[in-house]
């Protein structure tokens, strides 16, 4: 395997303003993503996870350290071949699936029949091809994230970047959707960088979980999950699921209990 | 929906038929207004003689220029100021007090500067449509979900793509509540100033046969007027409808 991004101390503080003090949110992060790979990110709420997926994205820059992404630097802009799935619904409401998908294609010089079957083939892999022509308001939210999943495949990146996408979902379709997930995965070959609150989730779709410290978020611990790549939801029954997800949670606990500001209890057993 | 246009449909004829019956019976006397049947009858006399053509295409043809205007320097002059924070928190104030200040006083100003002709009726009516046109640019834009703005940036779209494709078309449904404003101003703009500062037009020959005691020709003008205003509004607001249905609003 070879290092397709590399963060590098990495850190973020949120400069004062006249009604706030400045505010370190983030850092400092060493962390290096293995190009094909799959790797959650878990953490407290407010610890950083979005700022750092936004760093990775170039949507916001880092205040120290660097991130390469395939040996380059990122400064500030989204580089070429990264595509980020937001948590909240980023459809546009007045164009049809088929235009939403195909959104990013236009500027794109790919001729008109590879355009359209490259848009095809992502609303065959979302198992969307029967609402090619609905919109956005007519459809589910499943569906419309399904439709911003579909709209990030079709630009074929190489890193796809998924900030809580399944977090406003009812628990059955995240793990539906999840399954759709690790098919894409596996379809397309790209490294997939997940940030979500749910560690069953972060368990059963990732190869490795890095677990965020409360604020300054920090990476505190990375745990392999060493799943087959060929899996599904159905991973939930295996006896290792329950141990790794109690690992996650013993690591979180603390650092969710310094979030809300309460005194992290010491062990029954020390007691 | 049906039942609902069947009882606008019921309020607009019972209105008609009693302006019908009060003018029939002299409680409106002649001089003052036509029964409707005979305002009716005079339009269709008016319009199947084309003797007022001319002032027909004068005023829409003026009115579509004020409108474009207004509709293309609101909408650019929008996107320019939400992007530029501190010239629109200094503008803002302006904008919220500009509909107290009648255009119209402007119009010997107007017509020292440019004259009798056309333009001064298009400024002013340009005035009146463009802050409308702005304003309601501006409160689209400011609704346009944040993330939509991450999807231009991680698409890199350019600043122009980005207005073009993205936070335009998202601040659709207010751009077009501008538009319908502007429309309704820039009629009143157009008429207004055809009564004050024009040779022509039908605002002109509105005031022309009022001046004249000509009832025969002014109001069959002025149910002119009222029919285009509504012809276009019934068409924005099915294209308002369209718009929200396709969003999931109303």
């Amino acid at each position: 395997m070879t290092t397709q991004v590399a963060l590098s101390n990495v850190g973020k503080t949120f400069p004062a303003s006249p009604t706030t003090a400045a505010l370190h949110a983030l850092g400092p992060i060493d962390l290096e993503l293995q190009r094909g790979e799959f790797f959650a990110v878990v953490g407290p709420s407010g610890c950083g996870k979005s700022t750092l997926l936004e760093i990775i994205a170039g949507l916001t820059p880092a205040t120290q350290g660097s991130v390469e992404f395939e040996g380059r630097r990122i400064a500030g802009e989204a580089p070429d071949s990264i595509g980020v799935v937001f948590q909240e619904d980023a459809s546009l409401p007045w164009l049809d699936v088929t235009e939403n998908v195909a959104f990013g294609l236009r500027r794109s010089k790919l001729a008109k029949d590879e355009r359209d079957a490259r848009v095809r083939d992502a609303l065959r892999l979302v198992g969307l091809s029967d609402f090619a022509t609905s919109y956005p308001a007519q459809l589910s939210g499943g569906m419309r994230q399904r439709v911003c999943i579909a709209r990030t495949l079709v630009m074929q990146p190489r890193l796809i970047l998924l900030d809580e996408p399944f977090g406003a979902l009812d628990q059955q379709t995240r793990l539906l959707m999840g399954d759709e997930l690790l098919l894409m995965w596996r379809a397309t070959g790209a490294t997939v960088f997940l940030i979500t609150h749910a560690l069953d989730e972060a368990t059963m779709l990732a190869d490795r979980i890095g677990v965020m410290s409360a604020r300054p978020g920090r990476l505190i611990d990375v745990v392999e999950t060493n799943w087959p790549r060929e899996r599904d939801s159905r991973i939930v029954e295996r006896s290792e699921f329950g141990a790794i997800t109690a690992r996650l949670w013993k690591t979180l606990r603390e650092e969710s209990l310094k979030t809300i500001g309460r005194a992290v209890p010491k062990p029954a057993a020390d007691a | 929906m049906k039942r609902l246009f069947l009882y606008r449909l019921a309020v607009v004829a019972g209105a008609i038929a009693l302006l019908e019956i009060f003018c029939l019976t002299g409680v409106i006397d002649k001089i003052t207004m036509q029964p409707p049947h005979l305002i009716a009858r005079d339009l269709y006399r008016l319009l199947a003689s084309g003797r007022m053509n001319g002032a027909i295409w004068k005023t829409s043809t003026n009115t579509l220029l004020a409108l474009v205007l207004a509709l293309g320097v609101g909408v650019v002059a929008a996107a320019l100021l939400h992007r530029l924070r501190a010239l629109r928190d200094t503008l803002d104030p302006l904008f919220a007090t500009y509909y107290a200040v009648p255009v119209f006083a402007f119009y010997p100003f107007f017509i020292v500067v440019f004259g009798l002709g056309d333009l001064p009726q298009i400024l002013i009516a340009f005035m009146l449509g463009v802050v409308a046109m702005i304003v309601n640019t501006l409160n689209g834009l400011d609704r346009v979900p944040p993330v939509l703005l991450k999807t231009g940036r991680i698409m890199r779209l350019t600043p122009i793509d980005t207005a073009l494709r993205l936070t335009l078309p998202a601040a659709g449904p207010y751009i077009l509540t501008g538009v319908k404003l502007a429309v309704a101003y820039a009629f009143i703009g157009i008429i207004g100033s055809e009564f004050i500062l024009s040779r022509g037009g039908i605002g002109y020959e509105i005031n022309f046969a009022y001046n004249n005691f000509d009832n025969a020709t002014m109001y069959p003008l002025i149910v002119l007027i009222l029919l285009a205003s509504i012809a276009i509004n019934t068409v924005l607001t099915r294209w308002e409808k369209t718009l929200l249905a396709r969003r999931g609003a109303r």
